[in-house]
């Protein structure tokens, strides 16, 4: 039975694959069914990882555990119940108390966060000495980085029509993203291919046992 | 019209059919290329290489199945890599599917060289949180609040690996491997830029161009890998024929017909445009 | 929508006055994020259900594809209910003769042979998409295209094997050609800059986004007759 099992299930796997790779020709019935199952697992998947790993360890295991140290957690608890209320039109209007818990405490945490990762660490992180450089190449990256930083950012600046004189760094600035976008591109490359040479490594291998 | 959509369309399924086959027959037949280390990845290799012994990895697995074909054999080859050096690993999952997939690395490599690799003692997981950056600052706060027990239910204050692990803050270094949001990003803003803790990471390639303004003076991120040909070159640090190098032959024949599909394309681009300027000059 | 403000404006002053009050506050506030958050997620499935209920009922176009989505959902569900996943046991504990009989729990069988072919090969289509994509849309028109093209030739041979290969023989001196360590240094510098460039605008617009959450300024979140 075991070994039936493992067999069944690489061909699964197999008539699943062929079904979403058959869109290519065009979409078809196998394609659908095998996108709407997809989606079916998905969610079910979410919704039992959730349950095992979210509220119950951090909710009912604790409250049933130890009621007295852990009662505050029932509030959260009905905040959650109350967000469950979205779901009938006529009761939405609850649910607003405990999203605005879960919006503020994220735009809060984001503020914060944002403001020390992404801009005054990458703006300290651009305030080097390029010439103090090793080589040549080095001192010309580094002016590259400076210099591409401070156009691209000028580039963003969409409060004011940028003509004339003022439109030359927005300019340096757009050949820098292209650059960058380029680079993406390739990168972007990379990244599907490998997604495919996953799907056929299944294939030759656990099918059809043309690799070891 | 009609005639126009047909010829697309069948000089798609070429191109499909092409691809096809280019892909599958260097699997099949390897090529044995050699693959160069970069210095990114010698940063992330060394982060974990120079860890004090025994010390306490997160390895945060923050992808599904769909890019596991990067990012699984990064993961094998970090876990591999931690336990060779004696370093304990804790796994976290900023997403759902992410505990599944540290347990079959787990799986993987304790079948392959580490039958002696003790669940508690030697590596734990503990599971998935949704939350993204607000779960990982509350994790900076209090470890116990976010993960009061690991996957089995145990207790973490009963795990020997989690002896000593208050917060964030007390752990030694943490290795990222990300397919998107929640992921490196959360890590980099909570645990390497707020409490101080080493953060290296691993992307899928499409990530990795946008990670690497991190990889800075302010060591907001200690090298990156990205991407497959990343993870070959993790395999090849530490002297590993994985599946990431195996599979890097497939991936180097498949860029080169990327390169000549844009250049048949623009060719034949050039030729419609001088067709219809001779046909206007005409 | 006070509410809002209240607790941004609790959690904002908490990074700069992590003492109590605030800290503690804030640090509630966090441990409760978790379980209101594992409930937004549950909304989602309902949600979810009841769209596709919906259609069902109205046999609108394809509805049969719906009704098989949701019976992949509900046996998904019960199979985790029932036996658990993983390590975790189930209502009926662990399936230990399920286990013997299929090798896994019924609920990772399904993610081993189903859910993980399904999602890896839906992705992998996107290979012949940027193919396709490759050959028809990537076609030289200006200088600005011109650059693009070439860091993208350089990137896509210099991520590969071939790179080294075609350029290993170049002497020292030239060695800043060599193709691995010209993409290393275009994804160094250039890139970098860009990259610094977007995401330094992108995180002003986070932050001025979030300020006007908190300020009551955007309220679309609340739902669409606010």
């Amino acid at each position: 039975m075991l070994q039936f099992m493992n067999v069944f299930g690489i061909w699964l796997g197999v008539f699943f694959t062929f079904s979403i790779f058959s869109f290519l020709y065009k979409d078809n019935p196998f394609y659908k069914l095998s996108e709407q199952i997809f989606v079916g697992l998905s969610a079910g998947y979410w919704f039992i990882y959730t349950i095992y790993y979210v509220m119950i360890p951090n909710l009912f295991s604790k409250l049933i555990g130890d009621f007295n140290a852990n009662a505050i957690l029932l509030i959260p608890g009905f905040l959650g119940l109350l967000m469950l209320l979205r779901i009938i039109p006529k009761l939405q209007w609850i649910s607003r108390y405990p999203l605005s818990l879960v919006i503020a405490t994220t735009a809060g945490v984001s503020i914060v966060l944002s403001l020390q990762t992404n801009i005054m660490q990458q703006i300290t992180a651009t305030m080097f000495n390029p010439f103090a450089a090793e080589t040549t190449s080095q001192m010309i990256g580094g002016l590259l980085l400076i210099i591409g930083t401070i156009c691209g950012i000028y580039f963003f600046y969409f409060s004011k029509k940028q003509e004339g004189l003022s439109a030359i760094p927005s300019k340096i600035g757009i050949w820098f993203l292209m650059l960058s976008f380029g680079a993406s591109f390739g990168y972007t490359v990379m990244a599907r291919i490998s997604l495919l040479i996953g799907r056929l490594d299944f294939l030759l291998k656990d099918w059809l046992h043309l690799i070891k | 019209m009609t005639q126009d959509l047909k010829k697309t369309q069948f000089e798609r399924r070429i191109i499909f059919l092409t691809l096809f086959i280019v892909v599958t027959l260097p699997l099949i037949f390897p090529l044995g290329l050699k693959t160069e280390i970069t210095p990114l990845v010698q940063n992330a290799y060394d982060m974990i290489e120079t860890a004090p012994d025994s010390s306490r990895i997160i390895i945060s697995f923050d992808y599904d199945p769909s890019t596991i074909t990067e990012l699984q054999p990064m993961a094998q080859a970090i876990i591999e890599h931690c336990w060779r050096r004696g370093h304990k690993v804790i796994a976290t999952a900023l997403w759902p599917q992410g505990a599944s997939m540290a347990d079959a690395a787990f799986s993987f490599v304790i079948e392959n060289g580490y039958k002696d690799k003790q669940y508690g003692v030697d590596y734990v997981n503990l599971g998935y949180k949704p939350g993204g950056t607000v779960t990982l600052q509350a994790l900076g706060r209090d470890f116990q609040t976010i993960f009061p027990s690991d996957m089995k239910g145990t207790p973490i204050s009963e795990i020997p690996a989690m002896q000593g692990i208050a917060k964030l803050g007390d752990i030694d270094a943490v290795m990222s491997l990300s397919a998107g949001d929640p992921g490196l990003m959360a890590w980099i803003m909570v645990a390497s830029d707020k409490y101080k803790v080493k953060v290296s990471g691993g992307t899928t390639a499409i990530s990795a161009p946008g990670f690497l303004t991190y990889v800075n003076k302010n060591q907001q991120l200690i090298g990156l890998l990205g991407g497959l040909k990343a993870a070959s070159e993790y395999e090849k640090l530490i002297g590993v024929k994985g599946k990431a190098t195996v599979n890097m032959d497939a991936q180097s024949v498949a860029h080169v017909l990327i390169l000549v599909f844009i250049t048949i394309g623009n060719i034949k681009a050039f030729r419609i445009r001088r067709k219809t300027r001779n046909a206007q000059m005409n | 929508m006070i509410l809002t403000l209240i607790i941004g404006i609790i959690v904002i002053v908490s990074e700069f006055i992590p003492h109590p009050p605030f800290g503690r506050l804030t640090q509630t506030f966090e441990s409760w994020f978790l379980i209101i958050f594992g409930f937004a997620i549950i909304l989602g499935q309902i949600s979810l259900v009841q769209v596709n209920l919906n259609k069902i009922s109205r046999r609108e176009e394809n509805w049969i594809y719906h009704l098989i989505g949701l019976i992949s959902l509900f046996v998904m569900v019960v199979f985790g209910l029932l036996w658990g996943t993983l390590e975790t046991g189930g209502l009926l504990g662990q399936g230990e003769s399920i286990q013997a009989a299929i090798g896994t729990k019924p609920f990772d069988y399904l993610f081993d042979n189903v859910y993980i072919p399904l999602s890896a090969t839906m992705f992998s289509l996107l290979a012949f998409f940027i193919a396709s994509a490759a050959y028809r849309a990537f076609i030289i028109r200006s200088f600005e295209s011109n650059l693009l093209m070439i860091t993208a030739v350089i990137v896509i041979i210099g991520r590969t094997s071939f790179g080294s290969f075609l350029t290993g023989w170049l002497p020292e001196r030239f060695s800043f050609f060599h193709i691995p360590l010209l993409t290393d240094y275009i994804m160094e510098f250039p890139n970098t800059a860009a990259q610094r460039a977007i995401l330094i605008s992108a995180a002003l617009g986070v932050i001025g986004s979030s300020l006007r959450i908190i300020l009551g300024i955007e309220r679309s979140y609340l739902g669409s007759d606010k």
